[in-house]
């Protein structure tokens, strides 16, 4: 088994070595901070010019979580796009593969801070703002209990930076689903107030969780024996 | 040009009659190359001919000085106000390097100096402002310092490229350059471009020798604590004192070892990259003063400042080069013509047997260095984009004049149109950037499409990558900085772990805006160590030597008596290693099979080749379980035995793993980190990055991953391979192997050999695993999950 079940107010979810959530009761696919089309935003403002793979990479790994897990609707979580301009311009092939990926289900972007507009005519898919179902789903953590993206939390683990699902009583966070997104460290402090307590599920070759919040006297017994 | 009466002069005032190389520099018409020791007025010979010219300033720029190191140039400018007031010259000297103020920096565009001393990296920004045809318009003379040791990495190669750039601009040019002895000098003189060797007297021989201990050196480990009283007994009687080792690490570990000796109370200060920046100047500022008796440092004092007090040298460990060892004796004593002194502590066996072959190699004037591959492409690309900065640029004719860089003469028209193409358009198979070009081809010429980026690609200037590092200090208001520790190693710490910095046992805190905090904490035993860092492997030359010492036994009087029946014993059991022979064993202990194989060819490449014997192991179901290797010997442990190294040694399927697995490898992400960074792929500098508290930067690891899967013939990737052959990898020294071994020698043992023993006992075993990091980290995660009361 590589993925790892979750019970979250009332639900039973399952957090995806990929980094996607699988709602199976509801036949749902959650996916956050995809940020396509950020190496082309980039290079428009004149930074630097990434490697300019990092959108189909994405949408690689996200055919195969559709093809896995056969969902009526997916969602993503905001941030689908690096921004807007990048929304609209990404070339025909993007466009042409997230409609196949959308043939026969619900598609919806949850808009997010990069990316606040309506999604370009050519993708697939609706709008919204916020999704209320038996739990909210939004972009950035809010009154809880809600599942969001936005933070692209990561925990450290064995030497490695692993991005990483954080589980705790009010919040369910998503690890960033995109190819070139960064991480926030679970211990930071914008992510330790929405979750004092609760757990970390890493996303290696399969999820592993593990705990947040608790007495660091733990990792430190851990570490003088080799571990950490 | 004649040396002027007020000069001769200037010269019988002070004492001193001109060396017949500064004679030599004053007379010569083209680009010339002084090869001298330390102390033979070397820099006055290079600044001469501009101090005769300048007795009638022309206005502008006249003379430009580059040296390696800041602090070099401040002394420099010093040095040189004495003969300027002296001789009543009315020019300016001043210097620009990253410490100048930005108000200086503007006034020196404006208004440059007569004489104005540098760096490679500020010369490279200075090329980049628009000005840069104006400023170095009216150049007369280039003085380029230290310059063996700028030859030996990119700094050189990016000093080079700048180099062409103003003999472009100012097509009058004359360039000097200084150097230390070097092994090869016509190779140093090709790497200037071209220039006319000028050798100074090389003074009389060193007095060297191997420090005499109470006792011998044990079997293994590199910390050279054993001689700690000897060496503590040379620096009572010595005035003033080096003592060089080879990694921080180790410096810190040997500085607390001294001082835990020190019953005298002998003023002994420590001095390494990692310190402080504060913390190295109070040394320097001790040691200039002569209130210090010995200073421990690593590296960081190879160059610099020359301390006339410094009497004695010790060198603690292998010296890895002969090179750098007689560079390194040369900071003993410089006072011309009188002999430096210098003692070497072998920290092991092996070491022993390094050391007297090093020593035989001083002697004969043989000096070692792998040459250096022709000029990187990562550091042509910086350029490409810096040339861009200053303006407009003909490709034609930047070809033309890259080429006369010397690390680029061979430079081919193919890889200069792919690094100009990276440049402009990232260089990817999928063209996606049509639009957003960072240059523009416009009526024949390239230039930035947005003049607002030259501002990033500035930042970016230069040529050293360090490894992340993270500052550390004392807790409390106004904590005192005590130094830097990589990234790396400061995630793996937790409050209450103890480590070493700066001579001093600290404890960890906690982590603060990216600063660590520590108290002090003077625990006898600092629970880990301080730094990985990467290990210089010894050079070709000395490796042979060590081998040829090794392989001829009438040449073992040589050795210390301990060390030569050791040899003795290895050759009655087993076979000795010997020049155009691999010799390897198999041998059974504590229920493994071990194989150990003398290769002497480099830690690195070692490594290297273990990682791809181990898989043919793998392969053939030997069941290897983990490797270790040092700068002679690989040693693989494994369930079954190998009883013929032939097919775990051929070349083709060593070049294929290479290829296929090893591309894959944090060695080769590491190299890349590098390249793209030099290159201008990643910035090291981006604005604002790590103050915003949000998500940080994603890692160059996964831009590696990213183009391997889908443009692996990137030119990146390229250049990474390129690098990491000559490099971490260091293929090329297993192929040097191959071809200058046509034998095999492999002996089938029944316990461990005399000449493995020691190998049992080093530090540094690397585990072979393919699951071994995710079977580790959900160890790591279920005992977590236990220790918190959640499993």
């Amino acid at each position: 088994m590589t993925t790892y079940q979750v019970d979250f107010h009332g639900q039973r979810l399952e957090a995806r070595p990929s980094g996607a959530m699988h709602w199976p009761a509801r036949r749902w696919l959650i996916v956050a901070d995809l940020h396509l089309g950020k190496s082309e935003r980039l290079a428009r403002r004149g930074g630097t010019l990434l490697p300019p793979y990092e959108t189909q990479a994405t949408l690689d790994r996200l055919r195969t979580e559709i093809a896995a897990t056969d969902p009526d609707v997916v969602v993503s979580l905001g941030d689908g796009f690096d921004d807007d301009a990048a929304g609209r311009a990404l070339p025909d092939d993007v466009c042409d593969s997230l409609r196949g990926m959308a043939n026969g289900r619900r598609w919806i972007w949850v808009s997010g801070n990069h990316d606040p507009g309506a999604v370009c005519s050519r993708l697939p898919g609706e709008n919204a703002a916020e999704l209320h179902e038996e739990l909210t789903l939004r972009h950035e953590a809010g009154q809880g209990p809600d599942i969001s993206g936005h933070y692209h939390p990561c925990v450290r683990l064995a030497g490695q930076r692993l991005r990483c699902f954080l589980v705790g009583s009010d919040h369910l966070i998503l690890p960033a689903f995109g190819a070139y997104t960064g991480g926030l460290e679970v211990t930071n402090p914008a992510l330790a107030a929405l979750v004092p307590q609760g757990l970390a599920l890493a996303c290696g070759p399969r999820v592993m969780p593990v705990p947040v919040g608790y007495r660091p006297q733990v990792r430190g017994r851990l570490a003088r024996r080799g571990l950490a | 040009m004649n040396l002027p009466p007020a000069f001769q002069d200037w010269f019988a005032a002070q004492g001193w009659q001109p060396h017949p190389h500064q004679i030599a520099l004053l007379t010569a018409k083209g680009d010339s190359l002084l090869i001298a020791p330390t102390g033979g007025g070397k820099t006055l010979a290079g600044f001469l001919p501009s101090l005769v010219e300048l007795r009638d300033p022309p206005g502008g720029m006249h003379t430009l000085y580059v040296s390696p190191l800041k602090a070099l140039t401040a002394d420099i400018a010093r040095n040189l106000s004495r003969p300027v007031a002296d001789l009543g010259l009315n020019i300016r000297i001043e210097d620009r390097t990253g410490d100048t103020r930005a108000s200086q920096r503007a006034r020196q565009r404006v208004d440059p100096p007569d004489i104005l001393l540098t760096t490679p990296e500020s010369l490279a920004l200075m090329l980049s402002y628009e000005q840069a045809p104006v400023i170095f318009r009216g150049l007369r003379r280039v003085v380029l310092d230290e310059l063996h040791a700028l030859a030996e990495n990119k700094r050189g190669d990016q000093l080079m490229l700048c180099l062409a750039r103003l003999k472009t601009l100012a097509p009058d040019l004359q360039v000097t350059g200084l150097s230390a002895t070097v092994e090869a000098p016509d190779q140093l003189a090709a790497f200037m471009g071209g220039a006319e060797v000028i050798h100074a007297d090389p003074g009389p021989d060193p007095d060297i020798a191997m420090l005499r201990t109470s006792r011998p050196a044990p079997w293994s480990g590199g910390g050279g604590h054993y001689a700690v009283r000897d060496v503590l007994a040379e620096v009572a009687r010595a005035n003033t004192t080096i003592i060089f080792i080879n990694t921080r690490a180790q410096a810190e570990l040997f500085f607390q070892a001294l001082w835990a000796e020190n019953d005298a109370n002998l003023p002994i200060g420590l001095h390494h990259g990692s310190l402080a920046r504060e913390a190295r100047q109070r040394v320097e500022a001790a040691m200039a003063a002569g209130d210090l008796r010995a200073v421990v440092a690593t590296g960081s004092l190879d160059l610099g400042i020359d301390w006339g007090a410094v009497d004695l040298v010790i060198q603690v460990g292998a010296p890895k080069n002969v090179k750098r060892l007689v560079q390194r004796i040369g900071r003993a004593n410089h006072r011309y013509n009188a002999p430096s002194r210098a003692r070497i502590v072998p920290a092991n066996r092996f070491e022993v047997i390094e050391c007297v072959a090093a020593l035989e190699a001083v002697q004969q004037r043989d000096l070692d260095g792998d040459p250096r591959g022709p000029g990187p492409l990562d550091v042509l690309c910086q350029h490409i984009l810096l040339t861009a900065c200053a303006g407009p640029f003909d490709a034609d004719m930047l070809y033309a004049e890259v080429r006369r860089a010397g690390p680029y003469s061979d430079l081919s028209r193919d890889d200069f149109d792919a690094c100009v193409d990276f440049a402009a358009t990232g260089g990817y198979a999928l063209r996606a950037y049509d639009r957003w070009q960072r240059l523009m081809l416009r009526d024949g010429l390239w230039r930035l499409r947005d003049p607002r980026a030259a501002r990033d690609l500035r930042m970016n200037i230069g040529t050293i990558v360090e490894a992340e590092m993270v500052k550390v200090r004392l807790r409390g208001r106004g904590g005192v900085p005590l130094g830097e520790v990589e990234e790396s190693f400061a995630a793996t710490l937790e409050p209450g772990d103890t480590f070493l910095i700066g001579g001093q046992t600290v404890r960890y805190e906690g982590l603060r805006e990216m600063v660590i905090e520590v108290t002090r904490q003077p625990a006898r035993e600092p629970k880990i160590a301080v730094y990985s860092g990467l290990k210089l492997a010894t050079s070709t030359q000395l490796s042979h030597r060590v081998q040829a010492l090794i392989g001829t036994p009438a040449a073992h009087d040589l050795l210390p008596p301990d060390t030569r029946d050791w040899l003795t014993l290895q050759a009655g059991v087993s076979a000795l290693p010997r020049a155009g022979v691999l010799v390897s064993e198999s041998f059974p202990h504590q229920g493994r099979w071990h194989f150990a194989f003398y290769g002497f060819a480099g830690r690195n490449a070692l490594q290297t080749l273990g990682l791809l014997m181990s898989r043919t192991m793998e392969e053939a179901g030997l069941g290897p379980l983990g490797f270790l290797s040092t700068d002679y010997a690989l040693l693989i442990w494994s369930l079954d035995p190998v009883t013929d190294p032939a097919p775990l040694l051929d070349r083709d399927a060593l070049r294929d793993g290479l290829g296929d697995w090893l591309g894959g490898n944090a060695v080769m992400k590491r190299s890349f980190r590098n390249v793209a960074t030099i290159a201008g792929l990643i910035q090291r500098n981006m604005p604002g990055q790590r103050k915003s508290g949000r998500q940080a930067t994603f890692s160059s690891d996964i831009l590696y991953d990213t183009l391997r899967k889908y443009d692996p013939n990137h030119l990146m990737l390229r250049i990474t391979a390129d690098e990491a052959r000559r490099g971490l990898v260091d293929f090329d020294r297993i192929e040097e192997m191959l071809a200058r071994s046509d034998r095999h020698d492999h002996r089938m043992l029944d316990r461990v050999s005399p000449l493995a023993a020691p190998l049992l006992l080093e530090a540094g075993r690397v585990p072979i695993a393919g699951q071994g990091r995710q079977r580790l980290a959900e160890a790591e995660a279920a005992a977590l999950m236990a220790e918190a009361g959640l499993a």
